[in-house]
């Protein structure tokens, strides 16, 4: 089984790459573009019974800074 | 003194800050971060700057769950005394030993020159060299050095007296022109600049000493 991991700064937390993102978009013609946030995502290859809580303890513990960044999980 | 500083895999500052260390007149013991335990009877651990663990995931965050972070975070939870630099700052705040993070620069480039430094507290150990409102010229050289937290964190911050250094001119974004804190007990220093590269003549700058010497003062062992 599979878990896909989203990470995302929070809203509030500036996020400068994003905000070059839209104005390079901008420069290239792609109008209406308001806003850019830009995160990763983490994909967990787990053994069979691991379960969405698993997930979220790693989460917590490594893949994302609570401080800054905000999580969602998918088991896939 | 007794000083400890930790290398991880891409640090690249360890040698800089042992030789700072010395020149205060501390034995140094260098610690590699497989190690579990600190060395016996150790005053302060480093953590140097550089990239450890090539940056991946976030700065600092594989290095906080590493062996020797586990040890560290005891010493300070002891009271021992820790001192974080530029990725060592970034490690600190991942290990919960310091509040906030460490984001990208608000410009997005990485960023290498001295930059000016208000002394905000000299009660700590650490600053007590240098009179609080002094202005001092220390190297940043950094990519992730904007330092974050929340509202309330920030005021508990400044409340606390816990701001050790901030820039004159706000380089990288850093909310309330942060450079350096400090924890509760005032024992774990977290700064971006590096005092270890400005302190020697031949580094074109000398500012740093002051700190290393304070420290040294403090932790001298009768």
């Amino acid at each position: 089984m599979k878990a896909r991991v989203h990470v995302m700064l929070k809203n509030g937390v500036l996020d400068p790459q994003g905000e070059a993102v839209r104005h390079a978009l901008g420069a290239m013609g792609f109008d209406g573009v308001q806003g850019v946030r830009q995160g990763k995502v983490i994909e967990l290859d787990l053994a069979e019974g691991s379960t969405q809580a698993d997930v979220e303890q790693m989460c917590e513990k490594l893949l994302a800074n609570t401080v800054i960044e905000s999580y969602t999980v998918e088991m896939v | 003194m007794r000083a400890a500083v930790v290398v991880f895999p891409g640090s690249n500052c360890d040698r800089d800050l042992a030789v700072a260390f010395e020149q205060a007149g501390a034995d140094v013991t260098m610690v590699w971060h497989k190690d579990s335990e600190l060395p016996q009877g150790i005053d302060i651990v480093g953590i140097p700057g550089g990239f450890s663990y090539g940056d991946y995931l976030r700065c600092g965050a594989i290095a906080a769950n590493s062996p020797i972070c586990k040890s560290v975070a005891a010493h300070a939870g002891r009271g021992g005394y820790v001192m974080g630099i530029c990725n060592g700052f970034q490690v600190l705040t991942e290990t919960g030993l310091l509040p906030g993070a460490l984001l990208r620069n608000a410009g997005l480039k990485y960023i290498c020159k001295t930059v000016g430094l208000k002394v905000v507290t000299s009660a700590s150990d650490f600053t007590a060299g240098y009179n609080a409102g002094d202005v001092i010229d220390i190297p940043i050289a950094h990519h992730d050095g904007n330092y974050f937290a929340d509202a309330e964190t920030i005021a508990t911050l400044k409340g606390e007296d816990r701001i050790a250094f901030t820039y004159t001119d706000n380089p990288n974004g850093a909310q309330a022109d942060i450079a350096g804190i400090l924890s509760e007990n005032r024992r774990v220093l977290g700064m971006m600049p590096h005092p270890e590269r400005a302190a020697d003549a031949g580094h074109g700058g000398t500012d740093g000493v002051a700190l290393f010497r304070a420290l040294a003062g403090a932790l001298t062992t009768a």
